[in-house]
């Protein structure tokens, strides 16, 4: 490995990293625009300028560079100091001096470095260009006399996105950055191209003008708008979510984030429950805490164990999950679900309902197989790094479900279980590359696992994958953030219990009598019959409209939180605001509940709680950890129908209570339909 | 400062346009050029081809060089509005590229550009005001689509104007007494023996 001199300091490097990239190892910033670490090199700033020896006289750009043995190399010397001083004031010259008024104002690469590296008055008398501002969809507002086309943009949508739909047009002074055919991005990962921008060129739409960065309150959550668990930060002012950003973390998201996943918060404005509501003479009144408790007490006075049900949704965090399971089993229910969609997994062995590999699993996976799913829609952050694998070449990929634009080229191999039977039996091409593969990755998709014969194309697609000391090729792509903490937490039917068809079936005959829903919206309220409904949750949607009693509440951002991600990772997000009006903590709720009833649940404090998850499902305790779970026999091999696989999320916009109730969203789905109309 | 232009919104509905069969061998000859996959390097010269047949490049046909070399429309929208040489508005039969820098200026290019201007009637001629043709000892220079026209004055460029006016090709090169870069009037030295 290269030995290299940095400022005086000998330090051994990885052979193939760029100036740069040594720099940091050795602790030494340098300044940079274009260069980021998970795009392609493009070296057009010149911001990051250093001394080379040996090398040409004149200073190198560090991040195009690579090092090599021997390399002296200065970063903080009189000639750097000026030359990046130079660069800067190029790069000032066209700049528009807006920075009271630019959203990025605070947290803007460029204005942080004209601190080090700006002049303090400019000696350009000209005019400065003006460019036309682009429209990039209702996600990605434009200032682009504020562009510096360090082309971070263009390289994010070819690159990771998938699309290349942005580009940079002219040359010269006449460069500019643009679609050129002006219309939106079709990419669902359009949030973070804000996010890359080093200046204020790109800022969010939805954001703009709202607050400043010094103003918020930033707390560290988790994402529950799909089951990736992405890394968030929930930037809140008052009693108000302003922006969520993501954090950095390379095992789940890396530094991205989907669009619903940052921008339906505006969801959490609108539609909210503020208070419990009673259904008195077919009508919801607003009511007390005590009213509300009266009602359901009196109401489950004489009802039997096995005539109660409960449904858990999709957004639930596994403290309240507990509860509730604690609760049911107090009264002697079992019939409990945290599976709304029907999916055919079961609670156990662990490994049958994971994303074994883990997310970082995907970058070592040499053949991928698709079974009923649209990772696109169902976590867009998964399909970039599935793209990225792609990218770094070597990779069969393949689908067996919907035939859907994934930004990478999937050879379709068919729609539905008779196609995976073909490839299970071996009459298809690619079930050679399967066999060939090391790490062979079959990911299954609630499209696959949703319907009647799941649990057949459970068996069928865990006889294709490859289980080893190293290797776990068995992934199950999940859409609901809710659905492995439940499945690990025992949220599924008990002894004769029944799950949701049959909890659904028991209203209409009614052998079930009440019906407790968490926050559950995601199936058809209908079918409730005459049972007596008591939604918890934080929305008046689906459920809330059926209930006869509503107990108002929290949303992700609203409550501490414990929440375990496709791939078993558990991680927890802390309160960034509080829930509105008379709306409480889920778990603390289902506690006070309990005590009304009688049937007090053993815990006071989050923490007992959480002690309680520990007891329950040691893999409480390994936060943030993943590992692959254990394997067994699951599944139930058996006949299976000629229905093709169909995706679950059919608008990607809007899934459940929160992105149906954001009018960004609703303008991300006019804008796309406007799209598809244009084409 | 005029605003950039890179996206003109002045042009045209060209509705569709295809390379005619003869135009499309020579697409396939320049494909062949590369490598397979590479398709992409021909890029520059299908654009070229495009815009010899249509006269300018229309969205529809940049559209159609991508479809052709299998890449995304924004790469070639990002190459044909990089160099000045591709046409994105309608020109006239003949463009006038009429070059300005200091050698050309001081042997009288501006007489040449007002000869050129007072043509210019945007069907039959077009005027573009362009930096070094490279052709100094013969300023100034005019280039009239593929050639170069030299040692121009106001009379002579009006008169090689009329010419393609009339139907003609003027002749190209020196438009003076003069062969290629030659001294003017026949050589002055290494006369004798």
């Amino acid at each position: 490995m290269p030995i290299v001199k940095i400022d005086g300091r000998e330090i051994e490097v990885p052979a193939g990293i760029t100036i740069l990239q040594a720099c940091e190892m050795a602790g030494v910033e340098i300044p940079r625009f274009c260069y980021h670490e998970r795009l392609s090199i493009a070296g057009n700033c010149r911001m990051c300028l250093v001394e080379v020896k040996p090398g040409p006289p004149k200073p190198q750009a560090s991040c195009a560079m690579p090092v090599a043995d021997k390399q002296e190399i200065i970063t903080k010397s009189e000639v750097v100091q000026k030359a990046r001083r130079g660069v800067m004031e190029f790069l000032l010259i066209n700049h528009p001096l807006d920075c009271p008024i630019c959203d990025q104002g605070g947290e803007c690469d460029l204005q942080d470095q004209a601190m080090g590296y700006g002049f303090d008055r400019s000696r350009y008398h000209e005019n400065k260009r003006a460019v036309p501002d682009k429209e990039l969809g209702p996600l990605v507002k434009t200032s682009m006399n504020r562009c510096i086309q360090c082309t971070r943009c263009v390289r994010f949508a070819a690159e990771v996105a998938g699309v290349e739909e942005l580009g940079a047009t002219g040359r010269g002074e006449g460069m500019e950055i643009t679609t050129y055919v002006r219309h939106a991005l079709t990419t669902e990962l359009a949030g973070n191209l804000v996010d890359i921008c080093p200046v204020g060129a790109l800022t969010s739409k939805p954001y703009a003008y709202e607050a400043r960065s010094w103003e918020l309150r930033k707390t560290e959550s988790i994402d529950v708008f799909d089951a990736l668990g992405a890394n968030i930060r929930v930037d809140a002012r008052g009693g108000q979510v302003m922006r969520v950003l993501p954090r950095l973390n390379d095992d789940v998201n890396e530094e991205w984030l989907g669009d619903k996943s940052r921008h339906a918060i505006d969801g959490l404005r609108y539609q909210r429950l503020d208070r419990p509501y009673v259904r008195t003479k077919g009508k919801l009144v607003e009511a007390t805490w005590d009213e509300a408790f009266a009602a359901i007490t009196a109401r489950l006075a004489n009802v039997e164990g096995d005539k109660i049900a409960a449904i858990v949704g999709d957004q639930c965090d596994a403290e309240s999950m507990l509860a509730l399971k604690d609760l049911m089993t107090a009264l002697g229910s079992p019939n409990i679900d945290c599976r709304q969609d029907g999916a055919k997994l079961e609670a156990g062995p662990r490994g049958s309902y994971l994303f074994n590999a883990g997310i970082r699993g995907i970058d070592q996976a040499d053949a991928i197989l698709l079974i009923g799913t649209n990772p696109r829609w169902e976590s867009p952050v998964l399909n970039a790094r599935l793209r990225k694998r792609y990218l770094s070449g070597r990779c069969a990929i393949a689908s067996v479900g919907p035939a859907v634009d994934l930004t990478y080229p999937v050879e379709r191999l068919g729609a539905g279980p008779a196609t995976l039977r073909d490839l299970a039996d071996g009459k298809l091409g690619f079930a050679e590359k399967l066999k060939a593969a090391r790490n062979p990755l079959i990911i299954v998709g609630m499209g696959a696992l949703a319907r009647d014969d799941g649990a057949a194309v459970l068996a069928l697609a865990r006889s294709l994958a490859v289980v080893n000391d190293d290797w776990n090729g068995f992934a199950v792509l999940h859409t609901a953030a809710a659905r492995v903490g439940g499945l690990d937490l025992g949220v599924v039917p008990g002894e004769r219990g029944r799950d949701v068809a049959g909890i659904l079936a028991g209203a209409q005959s009614k052998e079930i009598e009440v019906v407790y829903l968490l926050a559950a919206d995601e199936f058809d309220t209908s079918k409730l019959g005459k049972a007596f409904v008591i939604y918890q949750g934080h929305h008046g949607d689906a459920g809330a409209h059926r209930a006869d009693v509503i107990l108002p509440g929290a949303a992700y951002a609203e409550k501490p939180g414990t929440y375990v991600n496709m791939e078993g990772r558990v991680q927890q997000g802390f309160r960034a605001n509080f829930p509105p009006g008379d709306a409480r903590e889920d778990w603390a709720i289902l506690r006070a509940l309990s005590e009304r009833l009688g049937k007090t649940l053993p815990y006071d404090t989050l923490d007992q709680v959480r002690a309680r998850l520990v007891a329950v499902n040691r893999t409480f305790a390994a936060l943030e950890q993943q590992s692959p779970g254990a394997w067994g026999e699951f599944g139930t091999a058996g006949a299976m129908t000629d229905a093709p696989f169909v995706s679950p999320i059919s608008n990607y916009y809007m899934t459940d209570p929160i992105s149906r109730a954001s009018k960004t969203m609703a303008e991300c789905v006019a804008s796309r339909q406007h799209l598809m109309a244009a084409e | 400062m005029a605003m950039i232009t890179a996206d003109p919104t002045d042009v045209p509905q060209v509705a569709s346009f295809a390379f005619t069969p003869e135009y499309m061998a020579k697409v396939n000859e320049l494909i062949a050029n590369y490598p397979p996959g590479r398709q992409a390097s021909a890029v520059i010269g299908v654009l070229d081809l495009a815009q010899r047949q249509q006269g300018w490049l229309p969205r529809v046909a940049m559209n159609e060089v991508a479809r052709i070399l299998d890449m995304a429309p924004i790469r070639v929208y990002e190459i044909a509005t990089f160099y000045t040489m591709f046409q994105l508005k309608p020109k006239g039969r003949y463009l006038l590229q009429v070059c300005t820098t200091t050698p050309c200026w001081l042997r009288g290019s501006e007489a040449v550009m007002k000869a050129c201007l007072e043509a210019a009637d945007g069907t039959t001629f077009s005027v573009q005001e362009v930096e070094c043709l490279g052709g100094c000892v013969n300023a100034p220079v005019v280039q009239i689509n593929d050639d170069f026209y030299e040692d121009l004055d106001e009379a002579s460029m009006k008169k090689v104007l009329d010419a393609f006016r009339r139907g003609e090709v003027p002749r190209p090169g020196p438009q003076v007494d003069r062969q290629t870069s030659a001294p003017i009037g026949g050589p002055t030295t290494l006369k004798g023996e």
